[in-house]
């Protein structure tokens, strides 16, 4: 087992009086997919929040290739590697597909028109149909706005986007809510083909589908802490639905048996503790 | 990773825009406007003394009227020129009183006007007060600046301006008119062209996702502002040329002037959307209807009426076209 490409290690964050993280761990390995999993208000826009740098942690601490980082922006993240594809997209709806593609990365013209800030529209223009091209995304016009696109184009742009800016990780946020049958087959294509040229993927989604389909593993959120983490392949629904619920406790050891006892014991400590936390503060243990 | 590595070609010109048509349609009705008042009056309006006219009375609107096209393309409001004209202008008018230098006056003017849109931008940026509150604030404070500057008697500019950059002419057009359309040929190249002009449309047309593309919003603004507020200070400096006096009480409309040609022209009030282009149109067809209305004998306050029916029917349109959109 190699060294993670990206750790969380107990992550705190709170707005006011909601503590949104309590202690969450994530670890991503080169080149797989991790989907990241939970139920409402589990934590998981908010870690990965954290993770892209959108938000800082009130304590805790982002491990990259084994270098403790501390992102202070999104630009921060960026400039390591790693992008974000947002739920709500990102998205400029009055400009171009290759506006938003390039936006605050624009290309110049060569030489004296570049100096006095001219755009090399043409040359943004054929890299973006480039890109979607790979992805499947079918745009009928390069010029007409982001706002004219249906749903699933739009989610092409935003994820075809990331993808081509990210070197390391590439964090996708419910990449596929909005989308049809076809388009949700070409991002999870997708997401392999990322995958394959050696860029991670997190992938936060509420598709146990979409989980099963194309993550190599799952790690799963609850309550503002991570409860398991499965191999995808020997995992059932059953049992991720369970994880995410609380409704089964000990799914989580033999499912990881695979990966060494010593972390199998880790993950046993790690649901103790959660489950003492959710005691502490009360909460119900039924399954939703 | 290497998804994108083939050489930039060069495209087709794609199927003209939506809006790009609507641009198409405010130039038809300017020029609907022209060839009603030609046929009308062939005698009086279409001649080349009145079309001067024409350009002559549009161009320090056009300053203000472009400045403005960034500031609203921004989402963002700028109530304070009327009142920054007139203050640059008293500025400048003080100091070539004081030193007799009319380039020194110029400066003045422009510099003043600067600072008074990056106090703008810096309030609406960084203190997160909105547009509409701080411009009126600063059309305000500048206003009354001016009147205290003044005591409230207009200011005589030097005669040597008046005379000099004032009638001016170059191949028979006013110079201070070519001055004016060759700052707004720029300024529409710029935002039709450079990144400048299109970190201006992504903020208006969502600040959230320019800030996560790595945009420098706040700063962004805050030049978009000092463009306008610099705009200003430099008409205040050719009105100052063109009229020979500073105008503390004629510019208390300028703002309504320039948001209606802006908003005439397309641009929209929601921001993300409009264009250097449709705002000349915009600042035309008011102009052309004073003057035809004139000419035609049609009381002139009329003008008034239906540039602000025009500017109501211009806002309804463009939140239609967002609404059908948006769907």
């Amino acid at each position: 087992m190699s060294a993670p490409l990206l750790e969380a290690r107990g992550i705190v964050k709170s707005y006011g009086h909601v503590e949104a993280l309590r202690g969450a761990d994530f670890a991503l390995l080169p080149g797989e997919v991790v989907a990241l999993i939970g139920d409402n208000g589990a934590g998981k826009s908010t870690l990965v929040n954290i993770l892209s740098g959108a938000e800082r942690p009130d304590a805790g601490e982002i491990v990259v290739d084994g270098e403790p980082v501390e992102f202070g922006s999104v630009e921060e993240a960026r400039d390591t590697g790693i992008e974000t594809v947002y739920q709500d997209l990102a998205l400029c709806a009055d400009l171009s597909p290759a506006a938003n593609f390039f936006l605050g990365r624009e290309l110049l013209h060569k030489g004296l028109r570049g100096r006095l800030g001219l755009l090399d529209n043409a040359a943004m223009r054929a890299r973006t149909r480039e890109a979607c091209e790979t992805l499947g995304v079918r745009l009928k016009s390069q010029s007409a706005p982001v706002s004219t696109l249906s749903g699933g184009q739009r989610q092409g742009v935003a994820v075809a986007r990331a993808v081509t800016w990210a070197r390391r990780v590439v964090f996708m946020d419910e990449p596929t809510a909005a989308l049809g049958v076809v388009q949700t087959q070409q991002v999870l294509e997708l997401i392999r083909r990322v995958r394959d040229s050696g860029v991670a993927v997190v992938l936060v989604s509420h598709n146990m589908q979409d989980v099963k389909a194309v993550s190599d593993r799952v790690e799963v959120l609850r309550l503002g802490r991570r409860v398991a983490r499965f191999e995808t392949a020997r995992v059932s629904m059953e049992d991720l639905v369970g994880a995410m619920t609380g409704a089964i406790e000990q799914a989580t050891e033999e499912a990881v048996s695979g990966q060494g006892a010593e972390q199998a014991s880790g993950q046993a400590i790690e649901q103790a503790e959660g489950q003492a936390a959710e005691q502490a503060t009360g909460q119900p243990e039924i399954p939703r | 990773m290497s998804v994108i590595e083939t050489p930039p070609e060069t495209s087709a010109p794609e199927k003209t825009r939506l809006r790009d048509r609507q641009v198409v349609w405010i130039a038809a009705v300017l020029a609907a406007l022209l060839a009603v008042f030609s046929i009308l009056r062939p005698t009086s309006f279409a001649t080349s003394f009145n079309l001067l006219n024409l350009v002559s009375d549009a161009a320090i609107l056009l300053l203000l009227a472009t400045g403005m096209t960034y500031v609203i393309i921004t989402a963002g409001i700028d109530l304070s020129v009327g009142g920054v004209l007139v203050f640059s202008a008293v500025a400048a008018t003080k100091l070539m009183d004081a030193t007799g230098s009319l380039l020194l006056g110029a400066a003045t003017a422009v510099l003043t006007g600067l600072a008074w849109g990056l106090l703008n931008g810096f309030l609406i940026a960084k203190g997160r007060i909105p547009a509409l509150i701080v411009t009126l604030g600063t059309l305000g404070m500048s206003l009354g600046g001016a009147l205290l500057l003044t005591g409230g008697v207009d200011l005589r500019a030097p005669g040597d301006l008046n005379l000099g950059l004032g009638l001016a002419r170059w191949l028979g057009v006013p110079v201070i008119a070519w001055i004016c359309a060759a700052i707004t040929a720029v300024l529409g190249v710029t935002l039709a062209r450079t990144r400048f002009g299109r970190h201006t449309y992504a903020i208006g047309s969502n600040a959230k996702a320019a800030r996560r593309g790595g945009v420098a919003v706040n700063r962004h603004l805050i030049k978009v502002y000092g463009l306008a507020g610099l705009l200003a200070g430099l008409a205040g400096y050719l009105s100052l040329a063109k009229y020979g006096i500073t105008g503390v009480s004629a510019h208390s409309t300028d703002n309504l002037q320039a948001i209606a040609a802006v908003v005439i022209g397309g641009t929209s009030l929601f921001g993300g959307v409009g264009t250097v282009v449709g705002t000349v149109i915009g600042v035309f067809i008011p102009v052309v209807l004073q003057n035809g209305f004139q000419i035609l004998g049609v009381r002139p306050f009329w003008q008034q009426v239906v540039v602000g029916a025009v500017l109501v029917a211009a806002v309804y349109v463009d939140q239609w076209q967002r609404g059908r959109r948006d769907q």
